[in-house]
């Protein structure tokens, strides 16, 4: 018998992205890279890069809360057209 | 995506929590603070749904699922197996709602303590049983609306208190309880490790955001979260070897500033406000006087 195992990690092949309406634009002039998007995000999917804050928006569901808790306000959300 | 963009962590993305939720970002900062060497053992409820749905999985570490009520007995004896077998390393850890861990787990749970098993029970509390619609358990606070504790012109949300989760655990005498919440993510991870440093039965209560259980705003999860320790509605505390610290003691902000924009407390009154308001500075005070006669007693005693 088969065990009933889900494989490590393949949650990845979920991509999330497609259920966003709203979008997180970074202001990459204005973005001091403290990370507390990336910290706060429910889903693992904004990443500090060395020009700033970066969303993975093949998963990133539009949720806001990386714009809300950024200190220096420099992440808009947008409406996404699809 | 690859390289800087790419999800390292042990707890992965394209999980189907809510967009928002805050236990997903809870789980982020536990297992950054557990590690690989562990078994994670999930009760039933919104977290085994959105993380393990067959045959996708979100963990990179070894998981187990079980039912709604048996996480700490699952969790005890995958612990005792390890440790019969020579392993004296691998960590064990649940991670079980309000529903499990308040209710229906609840006589579970107090045996696993009781017996002392080598376990981090963590229930992650989002005050309702949210997988299935949002029913009220014995976590959810006094008046607040669910879909069991309705808003009529008699009946107006919960008729009682929420249990009193984190002394009720203490009481067992083990040897660490904590609370936290998804927002402070320092405390946490801090409470998490050393909560697993210390052989035993440990408990962690962690306050979490729920979107459509709160009917609350995404963007505001973690907002919610730090106004709720703010206001003194949920305090930040250890329990250790039976002595309480407060982690925080932030100047009072009124209980409004975290009632407000929740579709569950709409319907209170100012009188409803105000009798919250009552309660929490009732139960702070209790905790600061506590602190002190624990400091002053361990003081004597030269611990
Ligand atoms: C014995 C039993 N009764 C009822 C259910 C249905 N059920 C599944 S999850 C759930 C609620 C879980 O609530 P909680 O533990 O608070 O977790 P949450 O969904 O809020 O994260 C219920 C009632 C079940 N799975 N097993
Ligand atoms: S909008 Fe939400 S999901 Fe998207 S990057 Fe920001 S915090 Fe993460
Ligand atoms: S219903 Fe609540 S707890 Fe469940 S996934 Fe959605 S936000 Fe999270
Ligand atoms: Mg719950």
């Amino acid at each position: 018998m088969k065990p009933a195992n889900g494989k490590p990690g393949t949650s990845m092949e979920n991509k999330t992205g497609s259920w966003r309406t709203q979008m997180p634009v970074v202001d990459k002039e204005k973005c001091i890279k403290c990370g507390q998007c990336a910290m706060n995000c429910p889903d693992g999917c904004i990443f500090v890069t060395p020009n700033g804050a970066q969303p993975n928006y093949e998963y990133c569901k539009g949720c806001g809360i990386c714009s809300q808790v950024c200190p220096v306000k420099c992440i808009k959300m947008v409406t996404e057209e699809k | 995506m690859s390289g800087v963009f790419e999800n390292k962590e042990l707890f992965k993305s394209g999980h189907t929590a809510c967009a928002g939720c805050a236990v997903a970002t809870g789980f982020r900062h536990i297992m950054r603070a557990v590690g690989k060497d562990c078994v994670i053992v999930n009760a039933t409820g919104c977290s085994e749904i959105f993380t393990s749905a067959y045959p996708k999985s979100a963990w990179e570490v070894p998981y187990v699922h079980c039912v709604f009520e048996n996480a700490a007995p699952v969790a005890a004896g995958v612990v005792e197996a390890l440790r019969a077998m020579g392993n004296d390393h691998t960590k064990v850890v649940v991670l079980a709602g309000d529903g499990a861990s308040y209710d229906i787990g609840f006589g579970h749970l107090s045996g696993m303590l009781e017996r002392g098993h080598d376990v981090l029970y963590i229930s992650y509390d989002n005050e309702a049983y949210m997988n299935t619609g949002v029913q009220r358990s014995g976590a959810t606070p006094w008046k607040a609306y669910t879909t069991t504790s309705q808003v009529g012109s008699k009946i107006r949300g919960k008729l009682q208190n929420k249990k009193p989760m984190t002394e009720i655990v203490a009481a067992h005498g083990i040897p660490y309880v904590a609370s936290s919440t998804s927002a402070h993510y320092t405390d946490l991870e801090m409470k998490v490790k050393k909560a697993l440093s210390i052989r035993g039965p440990k408990f962690l209560n962690v306050l979490c955001t729920c979107v459509p259980g709160w009917g609350t705003d995404p963007s505001l999860s973690i907002q919610y979260l730090k106004d709720a320790v703010d206001t003194h509605v949920w305090p930040l505390l250890e329990i250790e070897n039976g002595y309480l610290k407060m982690n925080m003691k932030p100047e009072k902000k009124p209980v409004e500033t975290y009632l407000k924009g929740q579709k569950r407390f709409k319907h209170l009154t100012p009188e409803d406000v105000s009798e919250i308001q009552k309660m929490v500075d009732e139960r702070w005070e209790g905790w600061v006087w506590r602190e002190k006669v624990d400091t002053e007693r361990k003081k004597e005693l030269g611990e």
